[in-house]
């Protein structure tokens, strides 16, 4: 099926760029989540942060995966952890695609410089223009412990970034 | 459709909702939403499924209500939940899935009283939401077990990645 073979290329794709690994210093940025306002990811300092790269606002797979990560939410904040979804596209469609999902966490523009952010992260995908499908999982002192690029068509649900904070972001916080 | 091979964490056990023998030599089971569309979709195949294999398919529902957007989800499957306190799980879960259109709460407790639930703990255990916790475990089961959308079913433990349509799963026979 040319579809295995698509992804076959896909995963050698991934292999070849330089998706930052766990030990890693994560980098700085600082994009818009909204018309005005922007979000720093060194303001998170402190707590994890899950970052979620997704190609684009309203594909069917996407809505599935950030969907499924409103409803997860809870999850994630029992480890006092802090989502951040990130896609090149502009602010006004974000803020369309987070009402329609009515989504809980913010999501960021990555669009000027266009994929700079996912570009530093190794996450790019030049030939499409878009973001991979990408997870990190950062520790509280800024440092990357768990990355994961799926399929683009894949969602990769929210078992690894679980299992992620579990076992690396340090002891987990109730309440 | 991928290689990755995800696997279903909590086994299907006597806490589940099945239809069908433990000795049945293929189980189903389903992650759904009573307020999914796609769930609507899959409900008569299910049935068509299960008409096919007979006494060979055993049949598991969990819940996995997407809240934030089908606001009625949560408050279906806890009356489903219910149901099945008082004995009338599938009753339950068929209505619900045939009148999907309308489950909003005065629904609910109409569709409790043609069931012919006892009203009077139908209506204590949906405002203490005493299911609640049940239907949530099942959610992070379905978390846990790789579930990333509804409906997704799982054959003998493996998620099920292909189409779920009639004739693809009819077929699953011949491939497990």
């Amino acid at each position: 099926m040319s579809e295995t073979a698509s992804k076959h290329q896909q995963q050698e794709h991934q292999q070849q760029s330089a998706v930052l690994k766990p030990g890693t210093s994560a980098p700085d940025f600082t994009l818009h989540s909204k018309p005005g306002e922007s979000v720093s990811l060194s303001q998170f300092r402190g707590r994890p942060t899950i970052l979620a790269f997704y190609p684009a606002d309203f594909s069917p797979v996407c809505g599935d995966q950030m969907t499924l990560y409103n409803e997860v939410l809870p999850e994630f904040e029992k480890f006092n952890a802090q989502l951040i979804g990130i896609s090149v596209d502009g602010v006004w469609s974000h803020l369309a695609f987070s009402k329609d999902r009515k989504l809980r966490f913010p999501i960021l523009s990555d669009f000027e410089p266009k994929g700079e952010v996912a570009r530093n992260y190794g996450v790019y995908r030049k030939q499409d223009g878009m973001t991979e499908r990408a997870l990190f999982v950062i520790d509280k002192d800024g440092i990357i412990r768990w990355s994961y690029v799926s399929p683009i068509g894949t969602n990769p649900g929210a078992e690894g970034i679980l299992n992620a904070l579990e076992s690396n972001a340090g002891p987990r916080e109730h309440g | 459709m991928e290689t990755e091979i995800v696997k279903l964490t909590i086994p299907v056990s006597h806490r589940d909702h099945i239809q069908g023998k433990d000795t049945a030599p293929l189980t189903l089971v389903e992650y759904g939403d009573y307020e999914c569309p796609y769930c609507g979709q899959a409900y008569p195949i299910i049935k068509q499924v299960q008409k096919h294999f007979g006494p060979k398919l055993r049949f598991v529902f969990r819940n996995f209500p997407v809240s934030q957007i089908h606001p009625h989800a949560q408050h279906a499957a806890e009356t489903a939940e219910c149901a099945a306190t008082q004995n009338k799980f599938w009753e339950m879960h068929n209505y619900l899935y045939e009148h999907q259109q309308a489950l909003d709460d005065k629904h609910l407790e109409k569709y409790a009283s043609e069931l012919g639930l006892d009203l009077t703990r139908f209506k204590n255990d949906m405002s203490m939401h005493v299911h609640a916790a049940r239907v949530r475990e099942d959610f992070l089961s379905g978390v846990r077990s790789g579930v990333n959308g509804t409906p997704t079913f799982y054959i003998d433990n493996i998620r099920y990645n292909g189409s779920w349509d009639l004739e693809t799963l009819g077929n699953i026979w011949v491939h497990y």
